[in-house]
C-alpha cells in the first residue's frame, strides 16, 4: 500500500529530498515566537537572588528594603514554597542503588551550589526586580565546599547531604570475559592513560525562558517554555504543584536551541509556575547569560583511568577503565544525572569485537552546578576512551590507525549481535563507513602531506574515530525506571475542507527541522504537495501524547508515527472516494492533492471529497461513516535503542610554539538509516561536529576550589566561532533500521559524540614525533604546551 | 533609577517619538517598547551578536547601545531589512542551504552578512568567516551561512 520509499520519481515524493523548511520564512522575517516575545496582560517579571557560595547554611533574609521598591509585587523565599511545591528526587528504579536528596526550587536550609536560587522577586519589570535583588540582605553561613569528586569520596569528606551518608550517588561495574588473563597474555602490548574531560555546557543562544499563567477560576496552568518535552513538564507541574494533568497546558513554540539543556526540571521554572499559581497573574522568567552559565545543566566532568591491550597482530585483547564523574549536589530530576555514566559503560568499545571488558563508574555529589544530559550523552567520553587508547596502542606496535580498526571493527554482516557490554546491535556498517571515510578524506594523501610538513617543522595530525550513537530509545531508557517520560509518540493527520492537511505530532522542534520532515513524510505518504501541509508541534492541548524530541528520536519515532498516520488516512480517504466514485479503493490513488485512477488521471480533488463529507453528507450512503482524520502511535520494540554508527576524521595543525590547534579539515560518514532530508541531516551532523570541536578544544566551565565559577560570561567562556571552524565534509551510508517501515535512525548527536575523540587522536598524532601527548579536554594551548614540556 | 528622556528615532522608515528610561538599552526599547521582537538578545554583554542591527547603516550591538543614543538615528531591524536590495537573495540562500536552524542568531547574522555583502567584498570564505566571527551560532556550525553569503555575492555579480 505504501510503496517503495526510495522512489524519487513518484509525484509528491519528498522522503529523501533536500526540501527547505517552511519554518525558515518566519524566522528570516523576525517573526519567530520565542518565549520572551510573549507579552500577556498584567504580566509580572521574576528575578532570583542566587547563592554566592558553593555551600552555605541559609539563616534568613532581610527583605524590607527590597519590598519597598516601587513596582515590586511579591517576594518569595525557598521556605515560602514549602507546602506549595512538593519536593522532587532525581532517581530511577532501573539504575539500581542511585540515590539523591529531595530538592526544592529554591534552597530552604542549605545552598549547595553557587547560583542555586534563594529568593524570587516578582515585579512589574525585570529591571525593577533586579533593583530589588540588590537590596536584599542574605544571612548565609559559608560551609566547607566539596568540589573535587575524588576528594568527595575520601573518608571524612564533608557530606553534601547528611541524610544520604555518603557523597556517592551511584556506582556500576561491568565485567565480561577474563580481563586480567587477557592483559597478562604473552605478546600483548598494554597502553594506560588518564583522561580528564572538563565540564562544559550547552550555551543555547536563547537562554531558558518561561511564562506561567494560572487561572484560579478553572485551576488551569498554562506554561510557555523553551524546551523539548511538553508532556513530561505537564506531569511535573501537575504532580509538584498539586494540579490535575489535564489542567496543565505546556506550550513550546520556537526554541532557540536546546541540545538537552532545556529538557530538565529547573527550580527557576518550577518557582515561576508556583508563583503564578499563588498570585493568579502571569509571570515571566528569562535567564540572563550569567544565570545560564551558573544553572543550565553542565555536562561531562569525568576523570577516567583506562588501559587497552593489543596483540601483536593488532587485535584488542582487553579494555578496562575506571570512571569518576561529578554531578553537582543533586541528581537532576526526572532524568537523573547517572544516565551519562551508564552510557559510558554501555557504549565504550561498542564498535569493536572485544571479549574482555571491565569497567566501573562512580557518580559523585559535589558543590558545583548540576551535571546532566547534554547532546551526545556519554558518547564523547566513551568514544574517546576506546578510540584514543586504540590509536595510542596502534602507534605503540607500529600499526596504522586505519588498519587497526579494520582488524577490530565488527563485521557489517555479523548483525544482529551484542556489544561487550551487552547492548543489542543491528543494521550497522562500521566497515563500509570506515572505507568510505578513508576515501572521501583521501587518507593516503593526507598522510603524505603530513610526512612532507613534518620535514619543514610543521606538525599536522590525523585522527579517526569509529562510533556508535544511541538513537530511537524504547521504554528501556526512562519509562521502565518510573520516569514520567513517554517513549512512544503520536501523529495525527487531518484532511481539511480546503483539501489541505493539518498534521500534528508529539515530537518537538528546536531547529533540527522536525516540522519540516514531518511535513515531508505526511505529504509523501498521503500524496499531496508539501505546501498544502501545516504542522503543529509543542502544545499539550492539541498534539497527541508523547515524549518530545531528545536522544535523537524525533525523526525515527515521530517520523514513523507520522508515516503510519498518513498511510492510514490515505486508506480512509480512498475508502470514501471508492464509494463516491463507485469503484474499488485498490483502483484509486492519491496524487498531487487529488484522487486519481492508477494511471494518474484525476477523478476528484481532495477538496471536493472533503467538502462533500463535511458539508453534504446527505450525498453519501447513510451507513457510511467517513473519517478524514487518522492518528497513529509508534514505539520501538524488541530493541532498547536503535544504534547508528559513523566514522569521522579530523586533520589538525598544532603550533608547537603557542600550543594553538587549528582544525584544517573534518570528515564525517554517518549511517542514520533512511535519510529523510539529506540537507537537514548534513546540517545536524555539521552543527554537532562543531559542538564536539568546542568541547574538545575550547569550552570549559572553570571552577576554583571554593566552587566559584570563574568564567560565567560569553567573553570568558570560549565557544566555536566562524573563523576557527573548518568546512566539514559529510557523507552517508544508508542501512535502514529493521524496526520501522520508515527505516530512519537518529543523527543529531553523532558529531558531538564522535568529534572529540577524532580531535584528541589528531592532536596526539601531531605531537607524537615530539614525544608529547595529551588526554585532557579541552585541549587548550596551555595544556598542549605542558604536554610538550615547554611550560 | 526611573530617570527618562524623550527621543525621536526612525525605525524601519517610521518616525517614532518615545519617552525612554535613560538606562534602557536599544534592544529592550525595540522589543518591549515597540513590539519589534525580531531583535534577539543572547548575552547582553556585547559578545554573541544576536542583537546586531543597523543604526545609520552601520551594524551595532543593540544590547550595548542605550535607547537614548539612538536619538536622531535611523534604525533598521530584521523587520525592516527587506527594504535593502540584497536581502531577498540572501534570505533565499539562507532558506535553500538551511543556514538557520533554531533561527535565534538569524536576525543578527543577516545584519552582519548584509553589511559584508553591501560593502562589495568578495566571496572569500576566510574573509566571510572573519567578518561573521562576532555572531555566535550554536546550531549550524557556520558552513551553510558562509555558503549562503557566497552564493548571494556570486548572484549579485552575475
Ligand atoms: S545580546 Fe548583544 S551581543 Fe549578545
Ligand atoms: S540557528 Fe540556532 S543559534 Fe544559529
Amino acid at each position: 500500500m505504501s510503496g517503495p520509499l526510495t522512489d524519487l520519481d513518484r509525484p509528491n515524493s519528498y522522503i529523501g529530498r533536500a526540501v527547505p523548511r517552511a519554518d525558515a520564512a518566519r524566522l528570516l522575517e523576525g517573526r519567530g515566537r520565542f518565549v520572551d516575545d510573549l507579552q500577556l496582560p498584567r504580566m509580572l517579571h521574576a528575578a532570583f537572588l542566587r547563592s554566592p557560595y558553593a555551600h552555605a547554611r541559609v539563616n534568613g533574609f532581610d527583605l524590607e528594603a527590597a519590598r519597598a521598591v516601587p513596582g515590586v509585587h511579591t517576594i518569595l523565599t525557598g521556605k515560602d514554597l514549602e507546602g506549595v511545591v512538593e519536593p522532587y528526587v532525581g532517581v530511577l528504579s532501573h539504575l539500581a542503588g542511585l540515590q539523591s536528596a529531595p530538592q526544592m526550587p529554591m534552597a530552604v536550609d542549605v545552598a549547595r551550589w553557587q547560583g542555586e536560587p534563594l529568593v524570587m522577586v516578582i515585579a512589574e519589570s525585570r529591571a525593577i526586580a533586579e533593583d530589588a535583588l540588590g537590596l536584599i540582605e542574605a544571612d548565609l553561613d559559608p560551609l566547607d565546599p566539596v568540589t573535587d569528586p575524588e576528594a568527595a569520596l575520601e573518608p571524612g569528606a564533608a557530606l553534601i547531604h547528611d541524610s544520604l551518608g555518603s557523597n556517592l550517588a551511584w556506582e556500576r561495574t561491568v565485567d565480561v570475559g577474563d580481563v586480567d588473563a587477557a592483559f597478562a597474555a604473552d605478546g600483548v602490548t598494554t597502553v594506560e592513560r588518564s583522561f580528564t574531560f572538563g565540564r562544559h555546557t550547552g550555551v543555547t543562544l536563547e537562554t531558558r525562558a518561561a511564562v506561567a499563567a494560572f487561572d484560579p477560576s478553572t485551576d488551569q496552568l498554562t506554561f510557555w517554555y523553551s524546551g523539548q518535552a511538553p508532556h513530561m513538564m505537564q506531569f511535573i507541574f501537575a504532580k509538584h504543584l498539586g494540579l490535575m494533568e489535564e489542567d496543565v497546558r505546556v506550550i513550546a513554540h520556537d526554541v532557540g536551541g536546546s541540545f538537552g539543556i532545556k529538557i530538565h526540571t529547573y527550580g527557576d521554572e518550577v518557582a515561576t509556575a508556583a508563583a503564578a499559581k499563588l498570585l493568579g497573574r502571569p509571570i515571566k522568567f528569562v535567564a540572563d547569560r550569567l544565570e545560564s552559565f551558573q544553572t543550565d545543566i553542565h555536562a561531562r566532568d569525568h576523570i577516567v583511568k583506562g588501559r587497552m591491550g593489543l596483540t601483536a597482530d593488532g587485535k584488542i585483547a582487553a579494555l578496562e577503565f575506571d570512571d569518576i564523574t561529578g554531578i553537582g549536589p543533586f541528581s537532576m530530576y526526572p532524568r537523573t544525572s547517572a544516565i551519562e555514566a551508564n552510557q559510558v559503560l554501555n557504549l565504550t568499545g561498542a564498535p569493536y569485537e572485544i571479549e574482555n571488558y571491565r569497567a566501573r563508574s562512580r557518580v559523585v555529589f559535589q558543590n558545583k552546578n548540576l551535571m546532566c544530559q547534554y547532546r551526545a550523552v556519554g558518547h564523547p567520553i566513551a568514544m574517546a576512551i576506546c578510540d584514543c587508547l586504540l590509536e595510542d596502542a596502534a602507534r605503540e606496535i607500529g600499526m596504522d590507525v586505519a588498519e587497526v580498526r579494520r582488524r577490530n571493527l565488527m563485521a557489517d554482516d555479523s548483525y544482529p549481535r551484542q556489544s561487550a557490554s551487552g547492548m543489542k546491535l543491528a543494521d550497522l556498517s562500521h566497515q563500509q563507513s570506515l572505507e568510505k571515510l578513508l576515501e572521501i578524506m583521501d587518507y593516503n594523501g593526507l598522510r603524505a602531506d603530513q610526512a612532507q610538513a613534518r620535514k619543514s617543522g610543521v606538525y599536522r595530525g590525523i585522527g579517526l574515530v569509529s562510533m556508535v550513537e544511541v538513537t530511537n530509545p524504547s521504554p528501556a531508557f526512562y519509562g521502565i525506571g518510573g520516569a514520567p517520560i513517554a517513549s512512544q509518540d503520536g501523529a495525527t493527520v487531518r484532511l481539511d475542507a480546503g483539501g489541505g492537511l493539518r498534521i500534528s505530532s508529539s515530537v518537538t522542534e528546536q531547529g533540527q527541522g522536525t516540522n519540516g520532515i514531518l511535513a515531508q513524510i505526511a505529504a509523501d505518504r498521503f500524496g499531496i504537495p508539501i505546501d498544502r501541509v501545516r504542522v503543529t508541534t509543542g502544545d499539550t492541548d492539541t498534539v497527541p501524547y508523547g515524549g518530545g524530541t531528545w536522544a535523537s528520536r524525533g525523526a525515527g519515532i515521530g517520523g514513523e508515527a507520522m508515516l503510519q498516520a498518513a498511510v492510514a488516512l490515505r486508506d480512509q480517504v480512498l475508502d470514501v472516494a471508492a464509494v463516491m466514485l463507485q469503484t474499488e479503493p485498490s483502483k484509486l490513488d492519491i496524487r498531487d492533492g487529488a484522487v486519481t485512477d492508477l494511471d494518474g488521471s484525476e477523478r476528484m480533488t481532495l477538496s471536493d471529497l472533503a467538502r462533500t463529507v463535511y458539508y453534504r453528507g446527505n450525498e453519501l450512503p447513510s451507513d457510511m461513516k467517513p473519517e478524514l482524520v487518522a492518528t497513529r502511535h509508534y514505539r520501538v520494540t524488541d530493541f532498547p535503542f536503535v544504534f547508528t554508527n559513523g566514522a569521522m576524521a579530523a586533520q589538525v595543525e598544532v603550533d608547537v610554539e603557542t600550543g594553538m590547534v587549528k582544525v584544517l579539515g573534518f570528515w564525517a560518514v554517518e549511517d542514520c538509516g533512511r535519510v529523510i532530508n539529506p540537507m537537514l541531516v548534513d546540517e545536524q551532523v555539521r552543527g554537532g561536529v562543531v559542538q564536539g570541536i568546542g568541547g574538545a578544544l575550547y569550552e570549559e566551565c572553570l571552577y576554583d576550589e571554593e566552587g566559584q565559577l570563574l568564567n560565567a560570561s560569553m567573553a570568558d567562556y570560549e565557544v566555536p566561532m566562524a573563523a576557527e571552524m573548518p568546512d566539514i565534509v559529510v557523507a552517508h551510508v544508508e542501512t535502514p533500521t529493521r524496526t520501522s517501515e520508515l527505516g530512519a535512525k537518529g543523527a543529531g548527536e553523532a558529531g558531538t559524540g564522535g568529534a572529540p575523540a577524532a580531535l584528541m587522536n589528531a592532536v596526539n598524532d601531531a605531537l607524537s614525533p615530539l614525544g608529547g601527548r595529551i588526554h585532557q579536554m579541552p585541549m587548550t594551548p596551555e595544556r598542549i604546551l605542558k604536554a610538550l614540556g615547554t611550560v | 533609577m526611573s530617570q527618562t528622556q524623550d527621543i525621536t528615532v526612525t525605525i524601519n522608515g517610521e518616525t517614532i517619538h518615545a519617552t525612554v528610561p535613560v538606562r534602557q538599552n536599544l534592544a529592550d526599547f525595540l522589543r518591549n517598547g515597540q513590539g519589534l521582537t525580531g531583535t534577539h538578545v543572547g548575552c547582553e554583554h556585547g559578545v554573541c551578536g544576536a542583537c546586531t542591527l543597523l543604526m545609520d547603516d552601520q551594524t551595532v550591538r543593540s544590547c550595548l547601545t542605550l535607547a537614548v543614543q539612538a536619538d536622531g538615528a535611523s534604525i533598521t531591524t530584521i523587520e525592516g531589512l527587506g527594504a535593502r536590495p540584497d536581502t531577498k537573495a540572501l534570505k533565499a540562500a539562507f532558506t535553500n542551504r538551511n543556514a538557520l536552524q533554531c533561527g535565534y542568531c538569524t536576525p543578527g547574522m543577516l545584519a552582519s552578512a548584509l553589511e559584508y555583502i553591501e560593502s562589495g567584498a568578495p566571496a572569500d570564505r576566510t574573509a566571510i568567516r572573519e567578518h561573521l566571527s562576532g555572531n555566535y551560532c550554536r546550531c549550524t556550525g557556520y558552513q551553510s551561512i558562509v555558503d549562503a553569503v557566497c552564493e548571494t555575492i556570486e548572484g549579485r555579480q552575475s
